[in-house]
């Protein structure tokens, strides 16, 4: 299969490339400048494999939750590609890619990936591992740190989120904790065996219907009359 | 030469296709005022979100309309505007065109709405005067040649519509405040009230509305809170704008010795502005009422004059919040 995936959800701007089992890859901590950088990193993803963007199979969006702005930039990227070059989209969630991240480099197959949020919060998934790809368990929320509490032992923290409000999520769970990874941000590269699996089984979806998934919804007030 | 067009700087979405040979092919537009009604007022992130949904669905559907499998360029409107509502036509208009292998061009909104009758037949000869009235501007324009502008005279605060919609408010209107306004100002009486027109006792050509709306603020605190007077009010209010509006296009058109004036922007639906400018001494252009307010088709002709200018975007993906229409 040939995917390309983007993730610019978070401070990472992020794009990969699978070409039958190679991966390459951009990947570049740049909070406010993926609009600047995306586009350029896909094209010479493609252009070093000499590849159209008529050649590929599909095409990987990282849709969130995240920062808002940020996220638009890659869906609106990856919904006038994959319109333009008649592809299927596979959504896929950057706390998913996060977890994924973190399984690939601690082998843990508890994940608990969180994003910060900002505004006292962050955004929290749990993640078990199957045949070498992340499944969520439950649901992904927008919580405050300090009121998250794992359920089991044995877990790896995976995300910014463990970094926010000084560690308070890490202080929280210290017991059942293994291991903690609070710098680490989605990779395009992780959204890659996850969206072809995705596709793969016959769940990509129209351009028109990649859209972002914010998981904080709150975002206007009605004026008190 | 096929141009798909696409606006989203502000609460409408919208697309067209154009052919500068033969003229506009599809448009479509959705509003999302009803989006925005309950808050008063546009809501940046709500604006940003429904502009992502709405945008592809669109395009789909002026492609279909005008029969367009591969247009040969993209248009987008790149500023000025609401910067997240502007993000989602910038990155999904270059990531089409780079799809398709074809040019993107990045197009100023207010060149948009000064080229928007040209889509008018008959269309204004080079050079007229512009005078540009919506919720965002209030400007005057003079209008040389294609592509060169200058500016003669702005709103130093409040724009003409921001004007309307802000009173609408004090009178316990809806949102967008200027049909309303209008409208309860037809049962309005004559002479009840009076209000500034502002900075018309000066030389110049700059505009200031902010202090009108607090007149209104003051006049509605200071009488009885009935049906008759809020409509005494509304036509006072309008009345004020209106005049103020055509007194500074007569002195625009004198100062430059110019007689053709194009008049568009969202305030320009206004029938009492008509009425007040068609006593002026020059011939009017309007565009066509639905291309006053924003729309995509506007974009393409701004974008085809561009692109024939040999301009184009991208890769990098930018759009401004604020653009000077003097910076083109």
């Amino acid at each position: 299969m040939r995917l390309l995936a983007i993730d610019t959800a978070t401070e990472a701007c992020s794009a990969a490339l699978l070409v039958d089992g190679a991966v390459s890859e951009r990947h570049e901590v740049a909070p406010r400048r993926h609009g600047e950088l995306i586009l350029p990193m896909v094209q010479t993803l493609l252009a070093e494999a000499q590849l159209h963007a008529a050649d590929l199979d599909g095409v990987v969006l990282g849709r969130g939750p995240g920062a808002f702005t940020g996220l638009r930039i890659g869906c609106g990227v990856v919904q006038g590609l994959a319109f333009a070059a008649d592809l299927p989209v596979a959504p896929v969630s950057t706390l998913a890619a996060l977890a994924q991240g973190g399984w690939r480099e601690t082998g843990c197959e508890r994940i608990a990936a969180a994003i910060d949020a900002r505004m006292g919060e962050v955004y929290l998934a749990h993640f078990r591992v199957e045949a070498g790809l992340v499944v969520i368990e439950g649901e992904e929320r927008v919580v405050a740190p300090d009121q998250v509490e794992l359920p089991t032992d044995g877990w790896c923290g995976c995300g910014t989120g463990w970094a926010a409000a000084d560690g308070a999520m890490a202080t929280r769970n210290r017991d059942r904790l293994i291991t903690v990874l609070p710098q680490a941000l989605p990779r395009a590269r992780d959204l890659l065996p996850l969206g072809e699996a995705q596709l793969k089984a016959g769940l990509g979806v129209v351009a028109e219907a990649a859209l972002p998934v914010y998981v904080r919804n709150e975002v206007a007030w009605k004026k008190a009359t | 030469m096929r141009i798909l067009a696409i606006e989203t700087s502000c609460d409408e979405t919208a697309c067209a296709v154009y052919d500068p040979g033969v003229g506009l092919l599809a448009h479509a537009l959705f509003s999302q005022i009803d989006l925005h009604a309950e808050y008063g007022g546009v809501v940046p992130e709500l604006a940003s979100r429904d502009h992502v949904r709405r945008l592809l669905p669109l395009v789909r559907k002026v492609l279909r309309e005008s029969d367009t499998p591969r247009p040969d360029a993209v248009a987008y409107t790149a500023g000025p505007g609401l910067a997240g509502a502007l993000l989602v036509g910038a990155s999904t208009g270059q990531a089409l065109a780079w799809g398709w292998g074809v040019p993107a061009v990045a197009v100023h909104h207010m060149e948009g709405h000064l080229l928007a009758p040209m889509l008018e037949s008959p269309a204004p000869d080079y050079p007229f005067m512009a005078l540009l009235v919506s919720g965002g501007h209030t400007q005057l324009v003079e209008v040389a040649a294609p592509g060169r502008y200058r500016l003669l005279g702005e709103s130093l605060d409040d724009a003409a519509g921001e004007a309307f919609d802000k009173t609408a408010k004090l009178l316990g209107l809806g949102y967008p405040g200027g049909p309303a306004v209008a409208q309860l100002a037809q049962q309005g009486r004559d002479g009840v009230f009076r209000f500034p027109r502002p900075m018309t006792d000066r030389p110049g050509l700059d505009f200031s509305f902010s202090g009108l709306k607090t007149a209104v603020l003051h006049a509605v605190k200071s009488h009885a809170d009935d049906a008759q007077t809020r409509a005494d009010i509304a036509l006072a209010f309008e009345q004020a704008v209106v005049e103020t509006l055509a007194i500074k296009c007569r002195r625009a058109l004198e100062q430059s010795g110019l007689r053709r004036l194009v008049v568009a922007g969202g305030v320009s639906a206004n029938r009492r502005l008509r009425e007040q400018l068609a006593q002026l001494d020059a011939d009017l252009f309007y565009p066509r009422l639905e291309f006053c307010t924003d729309n995509a088709a506007m974009i393409a002709v701004a974008g085809a004059l561009r692109l024939q200018a040999g301009e184009r975007a991208g890769p990098q993906i930018a759009v401004r919040a604020r653009w000077p229409l003097a910076e083109l």
